[in-house]
């Protein structure tokens, strides 16, 4: 790894800049779509992803339906424009682990039990791709499912830490994730309740530690944007009120 | 009053026994359900800015008409769930091949909910004398977030809004709402409705929205 470690520090600094335990710069928008009850647009350094949620609403196909609480589906995918060289487009296996996974961190916060027979689709596109868009799916989605009102114990949030040049790093971006020793992806409740974590590389059981705290305050930090990014919009709301409309049916 | 705009997991209070609706009792402590606003009382709710509407028994709802089975409409109304409005809950005695000719699909009613079970069958009716089919004036949607404030502390604000415009008003709890009277006086309700709507959760609304009838009224003369 002689070759590269020169490479991923320069003056203590990162390749764009950043210190080792520095986080993207991160902007988030609220109810981005007109017609999904929750809508998100997230930015995190690179990485460009929208999240919809529709529902809770009834099933189809109907087999899939439970008779005690709400189906969560979730659906990660990668638009073929989100990477260098052109995606092909449809599911994967890839994309196929990722909703799943991105699933599961989502619903043990969410309340299905108040919705039998229903529900509650997440659609997360893609957009531009830089390392970590699972973890900028997760984020965007679980803002999104606050926008639709949908009843939530607490928000969900996502953050990635990594290995480069036996350092351990926050929130890799594609070169240091392309060319590094290890990426470790979470996703946590801001009381600290891991939902999701996934290990790609090698750590040393310490190196996993300081990695799993550092995830976790990234994580933190962006729960505070979370949380901004959706108190801003209500209060937009109060400002500047009348986008929605009033639909005169008959 | 004191409210504040809060996400899911705030935590809102110490005390578990001002745990209202929207809020969940953890370790003692209460915390919000919801991206919306809490209220500060006795008991702590809060109050969604979103969401779908979920029908409980006693609910005034307008509903569409969407599939006749043997025995029962079955009644779109702005929900996840569909509504059921059986046979025996229309007005009068009618035959299972008769129902068409009552109530065809695509017939708007104004309807009560009766019950809810826990699998979410909704049943209808249609048995009183504020209920039945809509067949004049129009029927508006807005968020049925909005509704209690339309109706108001109450039903101050909907009684107001009645007199002044000198329209017949029917509010469902799934934000469909019926308006009938003269075409000016439809018209005035309609943007008061939406005014009310768009401003639902600003203080002060009352005294704003018979301000605006007066303008409004004072230009139309």
């Amino acid at each position: 790894m002689d070759e590269t470690d020169i490479s991923f520090f320069k003056d203590g600094l990162r390749l764009d800049g950043r210190r080792a335990d520095q986080l993207r710069p991160v902007k988030i928008e609220v109810g981005v779509l007109a017609r999904a009850d929750g809508s998100c647009y997230i930015e995190m350094g690179g990485n460009k992803v929208i999240a919809a949620v529709y529902g809770p609403r009834e099933v189809h196909p109907r087999h899939l339906q439970e008779s005690t609480r709400a189906i969560v589906r979730y659906r990660y995918n990668m638009a073929s424009f989100s990477v260098e060289d052109r995606k092909r487009p449809g599911p994967d296996r890839r994309s196929q682990e990722l909703s799943k996974v991105s699933r599961e961190a989502l619903e043990p916060v969410i309340l299905t039990s108040f919705f039998p027979r229903s529900v509650i689709d997440v659609f997360v596109e893609v957009l531009q791709a830089d390392a970590g868009t699972r973890t900028a799916g997760i984020n965007a989605a679980a803002v999104a499912l606050a926008d639709a009102g949908i009843p939530m114990k607490s928000m969900i949030s996502s953050c990635a830490a990594g290995k480069v040049a036996d350092t351990v790093i926050l929130d890799p971006m594609k070169e240091e994730d392309n060319f590094g020793q290890a990426d470790l992806p979470i996703a946590m409740t801001p009381g600290g309740d891991i939902t999701l974590l996934q290990m790609d590389g090698g750590l040393t059981p310490d190196e996993f530690q300081r990695a799993v705290e550092m995830a976790m305050k990234g994580a933190r930090d962006i729960y505070e944007l979370q949380r901004g990014a959706l108190v801003k919009k209500y209060s937009q709301m109060v400002e500047q009120p009348g986008r929605e409309e009033v639909h005169v049916c008959d | 009053m004191d409210r504040k705009v809060v996400v899911p997991g705030d935590l809102l209070s110490e005390e578990a026994k001002r745990s209202g609706e929207g809020t969940y009792v953890k370790n003692g402590g209460v915390y919000s359900l919801l991206y919306g606003l809490a209220n500060f009382r006795d008991k702590i709710n809060v109050i969604p800015l979103a969401g779908k509407y979920i029908p409980e028994p006693g609910d005034n709802v307008i509903g569409v008409v969407k599939d006749i089975t043997f025995s029962n409409w079955i009644v779109d109304i702005n929900s996840p769930y569909d509504g059921l409005l059986h046979i025996s809950e229309f007005p009068n005695r009618i035959e299972s091949d008769e129902m068409s000719k009552n109530l065809r699909i695509g017939s708007s009613i104004m309807t009560r909910v009766t019950d809810v079970d826990p699998t979410m069958k909704v049943e209808l009716t249609l048995n009183d004398k504020n209920l039945g089919q809509i067949r004049t004036g129009q029927v508006i949607e807005i968020s049925h977030t909005r509704v209690p404030r339309l109706i108001g502390k109450g039903g101050s604000m909907i009684s107001m809004l009645k007199k002044e415009v000198n329209c017949n008003i029917f509010v469902g709890q799934n934000g469909r709402i019926w308006i009938h009277g003269g075409t000016e006086d439809m018209d005035l309700a309609l943007k008061t409705i939406t005014l009310i709507e768009r401003e639902a959760h600003t203080n002060g609304l009352t005294d704003r929205i018979v301000d605006f009838l007066k303008t409004e009224k004072g230009a139309r003369s």
